[in-house]
């Protein structure tokens, strides 16, 4: 009875002490995250600062220059009278308050045109990453199986060859073959002209289309994400395969590997049971990777198909050299870039307890 | 990676080098030398055709070596030297100045790369110099971490101590003993990242954030081939220049990678 209740006790104890754990790494986190959100602002503010020549004349389109009031109403609003620090302030407010700052090309705040092209980002980069971390997965897999063997120099050989390929020059090759010589793809864009845009649900044309149940927008739209979404996977699939080939590998030389075939284990099993289950951490590892390589991806991508995402708008911002944009974008990448990667320690930390201790 | 493969990698490269030198002497025409010949499918007199502006493509990719491998190897010989020296520091001074600088690597990290260099380049100007100056920016820290690390392994060497006790100077010690022992890994992490930054050079010249037009950039041409995709020999053929300049210098950079076992990023 004695025994039981210091056994209970000490399970429970055991447990406390590994949510206080967790509690800690969750607060680390946040903690990190934080800290980088704030500098990645500094960031931002340093590179304000950087433009050389007024500030006025760089942020303000033509028009808005020749008028006094609208010159003066940003002196205030950017805090451009008052010392550094202070700008700084002025800046951090605004951020907060979601400005940042008005795109030269179209007058509009950046925050608000960004927002406008985001559902078409989300549209190409969710299937492309389910694409890449699956192809990747199956790849890198077969390749770390055969190692050494003419199928996994070929699949290392096509894994560098794929990193190694520009991605606005496959997107350039793909609409060449497939749709100018093939004429199997759409012309970029996201509809076809004869169709309009559904009903506005999720942004996503090929899911409002669905929802509103008109069956030949959806597949007009699906054929218009096909080519971009393969062109974004062809690099990120590249680097997972990679990933996944050397992480395997490590598996691979584990005893306890040796110990499941050793006791007579059929191949499969080892291969579902064990191998597979090491690597489902690494799965959170693959997403993330991916995700990074799609938010770089998309600003080379998109304005080839001239696909209205995130990525053209920085395309186009950066080639009429229009700097508040420019900037928005930057700090809107890194803010959501330092969010998933928030969201990924912390997915780590409940799937592998031990992550939690470091 | 295979031998032969590594062969054929450095044959490559040593062919780019060769027509980067001889550019002038061996590409037919003027690179910039406008004719009435628009659009002309290769042929024999234009083997890669002609541009929009009736350029030879096939010049014009001959002298884009001389600008994207040496601004290249620029972006990558400065960023080792920036991320070389204050990763010395942070690995050498510790404490604050290590917390500070580490931090600093943390947060380009949190940037992806083309997309803090294309802000970099917008915000100080679109220049060949500033697209190098802003690939130096988002990619010194991965060598300041490699020194770091070098530098710390050996920070608790008997020989440093005793360099220091026969009253040597710190930045005599730092030169003599702590930079030629902790350097290795930082220079094979270099030819590593060359394949890396002729991409990212491209890729800020394609937003048209490089060398301005008219000069002759590789991702500068792909843009120009990209407006009129029914002429595919004005992007097909500078495209294929950084394809082979890239997977050359990633194939050499696995091959060394496999040799010295260097953790990459």
């Amino acid at each position: 009875m004695l025994l039981r209740s210091v056994l209970h006790r000490s399970v429970l104890h055991r447990s406390a002490v590994l949510r206080s754990a967790l509690l800690r790494y969750v607060l680390r986190r946040l903690a990190i995250a934080a800290g980088l959100l704030l500098g990645s602002t500094l960031v931002g503010f340093a590179l304000v600062q950087a433009v050389p020549g007024d500030p006025v004349a760089a942020n303000l389109s033509d028009q808005a220059l020749g008028d006094p009031a609208a010159v003066a109403a940003f002196r205030a609003k950017w805090g451009l009278d008052r010392p550094l620090p202070m700008q700084y302030l002025a800046y951090l407010g605004n951020l907060l308050q979601g400005d940042l700052g008005t795109s030269q090309q179209t007058g509009r705040p950046v925050l608000a045109d960004l927002l406008d092209h985001v559902p078409a980002t989300i549209e190409l980069v969710l299937p492309a990453i389910v694409l890449s971390v699956v192809l990747g997965t199956a790849i890198g897999m077969y390749a770390a199986l055969r190692q050494g063997r003419a199928g996994d120099q070929a699949v290392r050989v096509g894994a560098l060859l794929g990193l190694s390929t520009p991605q606005f020059w496959l997107s350039v090759l793909a609409l060449y073959l497939f749709f100018y010589v093939l004429g199997v793809s759409p012309n970029g864009g996201r509809l076809s002209p004869q169709f309009s845009p559904p009903p506005r649900v999720t942004g996503m044309y090929s899911l409002d289309a669905l929802l509103a149940g008109q069956l030949d927008v959806a597949w007009d739209a699906v054929q218009h994400i096909a080519l971009p979404v393969l062109v974004l996977s062809v690099v990120t699939t590249a680097t997972l395969v990679r990933f996944v080939r050397s992480a395997i590998l490590e598996v691979l030389r584990k005893d306890y590997i040796a110990a499941a075939y050793a006791k007579g284990l059929p191949a499969r099993t080892v291969l579902l049971r064990h191998l597979l289950r090491a690597g489902l951490v690494q799965i959170i590892t693959m997403t993330s990777l991916a995700f990074a390589s799609m938010l770089a991806g998309t600003v080379l991508v998109e304005s080839v198909f001239s696909w209205p995402g995130v990525g053209e708008y920085a395309y186009a911002s950066a080639s009429a050299l229009d700097r508040p944009a420019i900037l928005g974008v930057c700090l809107f990448v890194a803010a959501v870039y330092i969010v998933v990667n928030l969201a990924v320690d912390l997915l780590y930390g409940v799937a592998d307890p031990r992550i939690r201790l470091t | 990676m295979r031998r032969p493969l590594v062969l054929i990698a450095l044959s490559v490269l040593g062919a780019w080098l060769l027509l980067a030198v001889l550019a002038g002497v061996v590409s037919p025409y003027d690179p910039l030398a406008q004719s009435a010949d628009t659009y002309a499918p290769p042929s024999a007199a234009h083997w890669f055709g002609t541009d929009e502006l009736g350029r030879d493509v096939l010049s014009r990719v001959v002298h884009g070596a001389r600008l994207s491998i040496p601004l290249a190897l620029a972006v990558v010989v400065l960023a080792l030297l920036l991320g070389g020296l204050l990763g010395l520091i942070a690995g050498y001074v510790g404490r604050a100045v290590d917390e500070v600088i580490m931090r600093l690597t943390d947060l380009v990290f949190a940037f992806p790369q083309i997309i803090l260099a294309m802000a970099v380049t917008a915000a100080f100007g679109p220049s060949p110099a500033n697209a190098v100056l802003a690939l130096v920016i988002v990619s010194w820290p991965v060598y300041a971490r490699v020194i770091r690390g070098a530098v710390l392994g050996i920070r608790g060497e008997n020989y440093l101590g005793i360099a220091r006790m026969l009253g040597v100077g710190p930045i005599t010690v730092l030169r003599r003993d702590v930079v030629p022992n902790s350097v290795g890994p930082a220079v094979v992490l270099a030819t590593l990242e060359l394949g890396n930054a002729v991409l990212l050079l491209a890729g800020l010249s394609f937003l048209g954030l490089g060398p301005r037009p008219p000069a002759a950039e590789w991702g500068a041409m792909i843009a120009l081939g990209a407006a009129d995709i029914s002429k595919w020999w004005v992007s097909v053929f500078p495209g294929l220049a950084i394809l082979t300049v890239v997977l050359a210098c990633n194939i050499l950079g696995d091959a060394i990678r496999d040799r010295f076992d260097v953790g990459h990023r």
